[in-house]
């Protein structure tokens, strides 16, 4: 399988704080990777840093192949890197479906579009035409998944897809990403429940004060290490996927 | 009938206020800058339309045109080369750079055109009027403004709301660090923003000057209080509202000239004062149900 | 049972932390310095000398004030020749009424202080852009209305009615109140900032929201400053009539350009600095002393000065020269010494 982005050793973090330290990170094209990791451990920092929004120090991003690290936010959308950014950050004065159509910004040819949207998440077609500052946090978190999957991404970036919402809300929204992975996305998203970790991700990496600390195949991996690397207890020799 | 015929006036003033004040409205919502020099820009594009006419011998509509083009590329030169850095350095220094062109452009009229007035005749146009009857009634001239504001304010209604590049322009309102995660350049946005509203407020500038019949170059600083006084007595946000406080501000300032001459600019300013102290969201203000 | 004495070592290892220390003490005494010398000028040089440096001190005292307004509370006001043109009118008032015209400054800031206290409530229903053009109708409409009085000259100005006779000593008195206000609103503004309050606006300037969240009374510390910075520019207000004695126009007096100047001096020198506005006003002397009668070019070179240091200077002269070296004549910052 070949490899759809490469992070070379990277350090990032804003202004005269570090946030990251030496990241190496391959996501192969069509996995699904999981960052895990506390609060503050640096996973939507480098979800940003892959999508282009902060520039690292030091290091390289790799995407298909091509070096985009001077490469701007901007550009990477273009790209097919997609970011559902941490909050959901919608245009809270525009409708549903206004919100949608500006996803469609990349201007990236694709199988996602209006239509394609409403049919994955049903929820969203239901409410096309009310205002996004009207919407329950649910239903943002899903218009902000539809707003990323109108750009056509190849690489879609979820940060804390489930935060601050019901169990029952979040198992709808996940229904949506089997239809998502099929129509070729790459997918690297931030959860921070264990159980859903280990029933979505190909591969899991676990992030504790800005370093991966362990990566591995989902299949792979016990919980106990996973837990053991999310709070920095006991050692956790490096796991390496073949 | 004296009365009816100043808020009839009154009603075609506003037009004018409206279309100035759309674009001071568009550059705050967009990149929420006050922009101090609006008022100059506007007697900008007057002089632009009125010398094209008078040294060019530019028939005068075709100085509309010439004079929107040529203030609106400014827009985009502006915004490229200063207020784009400016927003990167905080709140004060866009309004600042305003203000710096503010005391540029009508200085620098002084000295290439002195200070008399600049004419801009527009012939019978001026004076021909559909008479209603009764001492009543309504010039050509100030009818064709305000058809024009209501069409300028439409145009960026239907711009705005049912075109893409018109919801990006929101968008980037809305949260301009998220747009770019959707590949859109927030600075071209602000570009394209700068020369709508440039362009517009040139056109509200020509169709001042043909109402005075000319332009000097201090008019600026009354007239960018008239278009604040507008986007405020109207209500932030608000287009339709927009065009409602341009035409409150034209009758009181009417109507105020009809009790005495020299009340117009008072009572204009008073009942923008009485806006602000009883409905500071406007008249037509964003309710909580937006 | 022992009674552990508690670990001192924790309490003291706070690192100690210094405001100004030995510069306030240099500071103030140099400060003390140049204001003595100048208060002797009138004994040491000609009038036509100490009658150039009334408009340097009453210059320096409206940068002073605007700067509180904007660089400290973070209110871009366009509005302050709404208090100026006051301060000069309401001193022909007290001036009818038998009051001189110095002691009548003292009144004259009083009055305009009351009266900016309920124009206050109005100005503070806009915010940033929107506050700075309100505040400029508000001086229109209180221009608008001093014309509509005949006692006051109308539309054509009037002058004093009783001054000092004696010219030399006018002179020295004009000079002598010019820096009194001027003394009072630098050191005014040094002490308003020392205070608690000065603390609380400087989170007002920062974020306005988070300092509410703190607990910070925002509203009431702006208005205490709006009130305070009315004060100052109707005594400067008052300076500016005694100096020609009387008003030559309501349009000069109430006229904008005295927001414009006051911002092009707060910029220049450097905005939320106490020395920024004393460098910027005498920069601005120097330039109208040597510049203004090449007319409309000069104010050609003012305005895309403004510009230019606002984009690429933006601590202006005295901010950028105090951030490379740390250095302030009147220290409000707290410094911890590790």
């Amino acid at each position: 399988m070949s490899t759809l982005l490469r992070v070379d050793s990277v350090d990032a973090g804003y202004g005269d704080f570090q946030a990251l330290f030496g990241i190496d990170l391959d996501v192969a094209e069509g996995e699904l990777l999981a960052l895990v990791g506390a609060n503050g451990a640096g996973k939507s920092t480098l979800l940003k840093t892959i999508a282009g929004a902060l520039k690292p120090f030091r290091g390289t991003i790799g995407l298909a192949g091509e070096d985009v690290t001077a490469e701007p936010d901007i550009r990477r959308a273009r790209k097919g890197v997609c970011l559902v950014p941490e909050g959901r950050r919608l245009f809270p004065s525009l409708t549903v479906e206004e919100n949608l159509q500006v996803g469609a910004a990349t201007g990236r040819k694709g199988p996602w579009n209006l239509a394609k949207v409403y049919e994955a998440m049903p929820l969203v077609a239901d409410r096309r035409t009310r205002k996004a500052a009207r919407l329950s946090g649910g239903e943002q978190q899903a218009v902000a998944i539809g707003r990323a999957l109108m750009g056509n991404p190849r690489l879609l970036l979820l940060d804390e897809v489930s935060l601050g919402l019901a169990p029952l809300v979040v198992d709808q929204l996940y229904t949506a990403l089997p239809g998502i992975r099929a129509e070729g996305a790459t997918v690297i998203l931030v959860e921070q429940d264990l159980n859903r970790t280990f029933a979505v991700a190909d591969r899991i990496a676990c992030v504790l004060e800005g370093r991966i600390v362990l990566t591995g195949t989902a299949a792979g991996l016990t919980r106990d290490q996973v837990t053991a690397a999310y709070f920095g207890t006991g050692a956790f020799p490096e796991v390496k996927t073949p | 009938m004296t009365w009816l015929n100043a808020i009839l006036q009154g009603v075609l003033l506003g037009g004018i206020f409206a279309m100035a004040a759309a674009g001071l409205s568009l550059v705050f919502g967009v990149m929420r800058i006050a922009n101090l020099a609006h008022g100059d820009l506007m007697i900008l594009g007057g002089y632009v339309a009125s010398v094209t006419a008078a040294h060019y011998g530019v028939p005068v509509p075709v100085t509309i045109v010439v004079s929107m083009v040529a203030v609106g590329a400014l827009g985009y030169l502006v915004q490229r080369s200063m207020l784009d850095r400016a927003m990167g350095i905080g709140e004060l220094a866009p309004m600042l750079v305003t203000f710096g062109i503010s005391v540029i452009i009508p200085n620098v009229l002084v000295q290439v055109f002195s200070s008399d007035a600049q004419p801009l005749p527009i012939g019978s146009l001026g004076t021909a009027s559909i008479d209603l009857g009764g001492g009543l009634a309504i010039g050509w001239f100030p009818l064709i403004t305000v058809a024009a504001a209501v069409a300028v304010l439409s145009s960026l209604h239907l711009f705005l709301y049912r075109t893409q590049p018109g919801r990006i322009v929101r968008a980037t309102s809305d949260d301009r660090a998220v747009v770019r995660l959707m590949g859109v350049d927030n600075r071209r946005v602000y570009a394209l923003t700068s020369v709508i509203a440039f362009a517009t407020v040139a056109l509200a500038g020509v169709l001042y000057t043909m109402r005075q019949g000319g332009v000097t170059p201090f008019e600026g600083q009354l007239t960018v209080l008239f278009a604040f006084e507008t986007v405020i007595i109207g209500g932030l946000g608000s287009l339709w509202g927009t065009l409602a406080g341009g035409v409150v501000l034209g009758v009181a300032q009417s109507v105020g000239a009809q009790i005495s001459p020299d009340l117009p600019l008072l009572a204009g300013h008073v009942v923008f004062l009485l806006v602000l102290v009883f409905r500071p969201q406007g008249l037509f203000g964003r309710s909580v149900l937006a | 049972m022992t009674v552990q004495t508690a670990p001192a070592a924790e309490v003291t290892a706070l690192p100690p932390v210094h405001r100004g220390g030995r510069a306030t003490v240099l500071g103030l005494t140099g400060t003390a310095a140049v204001l003595l010398a100048m208060a002797a000028l009138p004994y040491l040089v000609e009038s036509g000398v100490t009658a150039q440096l009334v408009k340097l001190c009453y210059l320096v005292a409206l940068a002073s004030m605007w700067n509180l307004l904007a660089g400290y509370a973070g209110m871009m006001s366009m509005g302050q020749q709404a208090f100026i043109g006051l301060g000069a009118y309401l001193l022909f008032i007290v001036n009818d009424h038998g009051v001189n015209v110095y002691a009548g400054t003292l009144v004259v800031s009083a009055v305009v202080a009351l009266l900016a206290w309920p124009v206050s409530y109005l100005a503070f229903r806009l915010r940033g852009g929107y506050f700075a053009v309100g505040t400029w109708v508000i001086a229109e409409v209180v221009r608008l209305i001093v014309v509509r009085f005949d006692s006051l000259g109308a539309a054509s100005g009037r002058t004093l009615s009783d001054v000092t006779a004696d010219p030399v000593l006018r002179r020295a008195f004009t000079y002598w109140l010019a820096l009194a206000v001027m003394a009072a609103a630098v050191l005014g503004t040094y002490a308003v900032l020392r205070s608690r309050l000065g603390l609380s606006l400087q989170a007002i300037r920062d974020d306005d929201t988070a300092a509410g969240s703190l607990g910070v009374n925002v509203t009431r510390g702006k208005r205490i400053i709006y009130i305070t910075a009315a004060a100052g520019c109707a005594a400067a207000g008052a300076v500016i009539c005694v100096n020609s004695l009387g008003v030559a126009s309501p349009t000069q007096i109430f006229g904008v350009q005295y927001s414009a100047l006051m911002v092009f001096m707060v910029i220049i020198g450097g905005i939320g600095t106490i020395e920024g506005p004393v460098v910027g006003a005498i920069a601005y002397f120097l330039l109208d002393k040597y510049f203004a009668q090449s007319g409309v070019w000069y104010l050609i070179v003012v305005g895309a000065a403004a510009i230019v240091v606002s984009l690429y200077l933006p601590r202006g002269l005295w901010g950028t020269l105090a951030h490379r070296t740390g250095f302030a004549v009147f220290p409000v910052r707290h410094t911890v010494r590790l």
